[in-house]
């Protein structure tokens, strides 16, 4: 399970630090992967531009995917991973300071398994990350590499 | 979103006594209805059988599933579940003995939330902690 990775899809510099530091301070040391917009993280995912040569069959052990987001934006993300065979089954978490009913409908619609709200609390923020990880890492049992 | 029911669909009489003592221990106050097979869930969701006139716009805040089960199995209830509108979105998560990657894939592939292994019992009850933990307060359910 350590050497599962987190692909973290997230513009926020703040909270990228945030959830690093939070992953850290709860001992989770599984490799974090940050994709700054939509298309790095699909790059990731389906080996392109930056990642081509990647085997893409190593699939994250979870996607933390923020919602608005450059270029290509979360649910747009969300509905290729859902599209593409080989990472139609991957567990994806919504994390995202947007409160809108349409978003977590839409969100949930497109197939997430769990959409969060970001606590605007840094105490609480913390512990999210906290729950989260273990949840995901820990718990939850991902679906096999095809 | 405390007062929202859990629906455990469990059909072993003692790992529903497990979760009821573990959700207890952790201060999990909501409502527990146990469905002991298939068609009782599915009564249960959909206001039918001992449930007729059951105020079905009531859902519950997730429903913990068992695949193995008398009646209707878990896949089968998880597919019903997707395919009606009142519920489509609702959370689901499996909860199991199983760990056949036909399983996994199925209910995934069905649209579970999550898949979690029942291990042995110490761990058990804290997995049921994680788990009331994550979906009751961490995680935003879709409304209705």
């Amino acid at each position: 399970m350590k050497n599962k990775v987190i692909l973290l899809v997230e513009d926020n510099s703040s909270d990228i630090k945030l959830i690093k530091r939070a992953l850290e301070q709860n001992q989770i040391t599984n490799e974090l992967i940050v994709a700054e917009d939509g298309v790095e993280a699909l790059d990731y995912l389906f080996g392109t531009s930056q990642y081509a040569g990647r085997d893409i069959r190593d699939l994250p052990t979870v996607v933390l995917l923020d919602l608005k987001l450059p270029r290509v934006d979360g649910l747009e993300v969300l509905k290729k991973i859902r599209a593409n065979e080989l990472t139609s089954l991957l567990p994806v978490v919504i994390l995202t300071s947007s409160d809108q009913e349409q978003d977590l409908i839409s969100s949930y619609k497109l197939g997430a398994n769990s959409y969060i709200r970001k606590p605007v609390d840094f105490n609480r923020f913390t512990e999210a990350v906290r729950t989260l990880g273990l949840y995901w890492l820990l718990l939850n049992e991902s679906p096999p590499r095809k």
